[in-house]
């Protein structure tokens, strides 16, 4: 080493420091989670990074809204008019079995579900980290989001947040290699555990026995078991059960339903934050959703 | 105006990298992101190793952590090494052209991110695969033009 810049330690030292440090670190934020608190700070430190890195995508699709003919937003609105109609009809029936449900749960005194309130969030980076599957989302503390809540696409469940900032949250997604999803068959309600592969299209059933009645096109839906996701919203769709005898467990792969790898906007929920009220509520047979929807609102 | 931007352009060019390490893009083209944080890192810690050497490296590494959302400490640790690596061989270095230097890059940044595969795989249970290698050549591609780039703007205002 040359001794021209002899300020300070030398550079080895400042190595062995800065590994000895980094070593603690990776310690203590993964084996004890010691940084819960801390990350929150550093994330909303940060954040302005991310923003600044977003201000490209953010423009482009804003041109491209602003490019959009007029053809394409009328057959565009066609399509959502058409889908919202079909909606709407399958909300109608929706309403009927909730209230039938409703009265047959109190018939059987067992506790009526509550409804859940739910937020829109928006996609705000997705991690260029080869190793895991994360996202942030334009949701933050602020707005009330928490650790281990669910976020969902318009299909099926997308990953649970892991860390909150002030402005902007983390997610994990479904298909990272460390994350696994109790979920249920609907054809027979046999369990399961979904983990991530790592790659977006595929999760991996683990531990199945051989015996056990999985189909290719099963749909899964969260089982609610791990007191993390709420019970019964789509997972996945099994692709492909192969049983070969000189493997101990069948090798089930299957499907995440939500489009991981083009999501935009997502829906945060929060579980049993609406207090049970059993008693009041729907009135019984009102077939209307959106004038239900509107009296509950305008009502009282 | 030039005594100001001689203290700013350093923490300026690593934060425009760390923009550009994060920035979206499509799939496809997310497998051969070059690492524009160990370029700029490597470049002002040959040029001007009393001001840019292992300390910024491990900070500039914390903020890539807190950014990827890795467990704090990986990157950090990986950055060190590589600067290191550098610093201590960086009279020699000066010396090389261009392209060999960019071939010095290439095996460097080979090295990071085989030390940030070792301590994934210590924590999570991850394989590997051969396309964690591509940000490698893209590097040593982008290594001359960035070469030229900052010591342009280093000459310009005058930063020692």
């Amino acid at each position: 080493m040359d001794t021209i810049f002899t300020r300070g330690p030398s550079i080895n030292s400042r190595l062995a420091l800065a590994l000895a440090l980094s070593v603690m670190l990776i310690v203590v934020d993964h084996k004890f989670d010691g940084f819960s608190s801390t990350r929150v700070y550093l994330n909303s430190l940060i954040s302005p990074i991310q923003y600044i890195a977003n201000l490209p995508s953010v423009m482009l699709s804003e041109s491209a809204q602003r490019l959009t003919s007029h053809q394409q937003l009328l057959s565009e609105n066609e399509r959502l008019t058409n889908r919202l109609l079909m909606m709407s009809e399958r909300l109608q029936r929706f309403e009927i079995l909730q209230t039938e449900n409703v009265q047959l749960r109190k018939l059987l005194d067992a506790p009526v579900k509550p409804e859940m309130r739910k937020m829109v969030a928006e996609l705000m980076a997705v991690d260029n980290n080869p190793f895991s599957q994360q996202i942030v989302i334009n949701k933050g503390a602020i707005d009330g989001v928490f650790p281990l809540q669910s976020v969902l696409d318009d299909r099926g469940i997308v990953g649970q947040v892991m860390e909150v900032g002030t402005t902007n949250s983390r997610v994990l997604l479904i298909s990272d290699v460390t994350h696994a999803i109790p979920v249920r068959s609907v054809r027979n309600n046999i369990r399961f555990i979904a983990s991530g592969s790592g790659s977006l299209d595929e999760l991996i059933l683990e531990h199945v026995p051989h015996s056990v009645d999985v189909k290719e096109d099963d749909l899964l839906l969260s089982s609610g078991l791990g007191q993390v996701f709420p019970e019964g919203y789509p997972v996945a769709r099994v692709s492909s059960v192969v049983r070969d005898e000189s493997l101990p467990f069948a090798t089930v792969m299957a499907e995440p339903l939500a489009r991981l790898d083009r999501l935009k906007y997502l829906l945060l929920i929060w579980p049993e934050l609406v207090q049970e009220k059993p008693e009041e509520v729907l009135p019984p047979y009102k077939f209307l959703p959106q004038d239900t929807a509107q009296q509950e609102e305008n009502g009282q | 105006m030039r005594v100001q931007s001689r203290f700013f352009i350093i923490p300026a060019s690593l934060l425009i990298a760390l923009v550009l390490q994060i920035m979206p893009l499509p799939l496809e083209a997310d497998v051969y992101r070059p690492d524009w944080v160990l370029i700029v890192l490597a470049y002002w810690s040959m040029a001007l190793p009393n001001r840019v050497n292992v300390g910024i490296a491990f900070i500039t590494g914390l903020a890539m952590d807190v950014l990827l959302g890795t467990a704090l400490g990986i990157h950090s640790f990986a950055l060190s090494i590589s600067v290191w690596v550098l610093v201590a061989n960086y009279q020699r270095l000066r010396n090389y052209s261009v392209w060999q230097q960019a071939i010095v890059i290439g095996l460097l940044s080979a090295l990071y991110h085989l030390v940030v595969f070792w301590l994934q795989h210590l924590l999570t249970d991850i394989y590997f695969l051969f396309d964690y290698l591509w940000p490698t050549f893209t590097s040593m591609l982008l290594w001359p033009w960035i070469f030229w780039l900052l010591r342009k703007s280093r000459r310009q205002f005058s930063v020692t």
